[in-house]
């Protein structure tokens, strides 16, 4: 009976030690792997209660970077079915320049593809930016800004809502259990034909999720004055004044056009933007934009 | 058939505490991202040491804000990388590889070129005729070099600091 009440306590001891440095997730996994052992329950016992913990914990965080990379792709692909790409060499060079300089002051400077900008050929006022990178401005937007500080205000709010997530929040919840299910069904093994159609069925429904949020619906208002203020910080690393940002909205308000299906549609009004960022308690005191950061601006994109 | 039981309980506990330690010990991390650099200084400004493709596994030695000072495991070079640049899990670029599978949780591994990946990008493009990926392509070829960036900042008045991430 001793021999008993001691073996139970070294056991318990050992358990109490896991503890202290162990997560739930681990803890479950080691208390099965113990009884799989000492044989209170058989193996597949032991599998399916690790397969449920697991369930538990899938989320937003399980897509990997080359996942999102692969959904920014095709997202950007539907986007380029609504606008054509500009096929302007100095334009494109002076955006990328420009994107890359503040992508890499925001708090995800790296994906998985890296950032890639390009302007679109239209007079909407309207910009994208894929959960992969790329990020996309109309000439119409482009011409709301003045200023160098201005544009890098509107491309600095998009690389906001990279940084944020907000195209992958988009995804349903229900979506995204699916799609995460469907992968973590075949683990190492390679997949077959019909979990390749299953995946690509699934991979649809996650782009039209994100392109109807995007393209059609908006983000919430929310979701704008997070891009808003991530875009004020990203400025201010970077050197560019920040009251550009409300300043372009001033613009853009005299130039939406009520009932339009571009950014009248998808975001705020810039009237509101405005109250909320002055309302947030950020400065926005910055210099006058040099001279040389102007006539770059209008050397690249002043034609547009 | 008591005694039995109760070895095997502890050595079962003994062996996965003795693997979280030796765990804890030496921080391995695996690049996420399609290429990235280990930098002399934690800032992307800084001398490139050493260039590091998805996959490859990092040994992490010092951590300053969003920076973590590492070594590739396949080479000799110490340098900085951004934390976005990295995961904590295994990145299993083949499937064939997957052995790792048996010893570490699937939690733990990321199947490379798995999930969503070219092969369902070219099934839902066959099925979406009408998707431009052309210029998808166009524009992922647009490329600055540092140098670039850097005339791009100093003629410009800009600031490049530490940054790229919190500080």
């Amino acid at each position: 009976m001793n021999k008993l009440i001691w073996r139970t306590g070294i056991i318990f001891l050992m358990l109490l030690l896991l503890i202290s440095c162990a997560a739930v997730e681990t803890m479950t996994k080691v208390a099965t792997e113990v009884a799989v052992q000492s044989g209170t329950i058989s193996r597949s016992q032991g599998d399916s209660i690790s397969k449920s913990t697991k369930a538990v914990s899938k989320s937003l965080e399980d897509f990997t970077p080359e996942q999102e990379y692969y959904i920014g792709r095709s997202v950007g692909a539907t986007v380029l079915v609504k606008y054509q790409g500009l096929a302007n060499t100095r334009a494109n060079a002076y955006l990328n320049v420009l994107g890359q300089t503040l992508a890499q002051a925001s708090d995800m400077p790296e994906l998985f593809g890296g950032y890639h900008f390009l302007v679109l050929d239209s007079d909407d006022i309207n910009a994208f930016a894929t959960p992969g990178g790329h990020v996309f401005i109309t000439r119409g937007l482009i011409r709301c800004c003045r200023t160098e500080d201005a544009l890098a205000a509107v491309v600095a709010h998009e690389i906001g809502h990279i940084q944020l997530r907000h195209g992958m929040q988009a995804i349903e919840k229900a979506r995204t259990t699916e799609a995460l299910t469907i992968l973590a069904q075949e683990g190492a093994k390679s997949f077959g034909s019909q979990q390749v159609a299953q995946l690509t069925q699934s991979f649809g429904g996650v782009i039209s999720d994100i392109t109807n949020t995007m393209i059609k619906n908006g983000y919430s208002r929310t979701y704008e004055y997070q891009a808003d203020a991530a875009a004020v910080v990203i400025l201010r690393r970077t050197g560019y004044n920040p009251g550009a940002l409300t300043e372009m909205l001033g613009v853009m308000d005299k130039q939406l056009k009520p009932g339009g299906t571009d950014f009248a549609k998808t975001h705020p009004s810039p009237q509101n933007r405005i109250t909320e960022l002055k309302g947030s308690g950020m400065s926005f005191v910055g210099g006058e934009t040099p001279a040389v950061r102007n006539k770059r601006f209008t050397t690249a994109v002043g034609i547009l | 058939m008591f005694r039995y039981k109760f070895i095997m309980i502890c050595l079962s506990l003994l062996s996965i505490l003795l693997l979280n330690a030796t765990a804890d010990a030496q921080k391995v991390m695996s690049v996420q991202v399609k290429e990235s650099y280990l930098r002399a200084t934690p800032s992307h400004l800084g001398k490139i040491v050493a260039k590091a493709s998805y996959g490859d596994r990092v040994t992490v030695f010092a951590e300053q804000g969003d920076w973590k000072k590492v070594s590739l495991t396949k080479g000799k070079n110490q340098g900085w990388m951004h934390n976005s640049s990295l995961t904590s899990k295994q990145i299993v670029l083949k499937a064939g590889q997957s052995n790792v599978a048996t010893s570490v949780s699937r939690d733990e591994i990321a199947l490379a070129g798995k999930g969503f990946s070219d092969e369902v990008e070219a099934q839902y493009r066959k099925n979406n005729k009408t998707l431009d990926y052309a210029w998808i392509n166009r524009m992922e070829a647009f490329t600055v070099s540092p140098k670039q960036m850097g005339d791009f900042v100093s003629s410009g008045q800009l600031v490049q600091g530490t940054e790229g991430g919190k500080p």
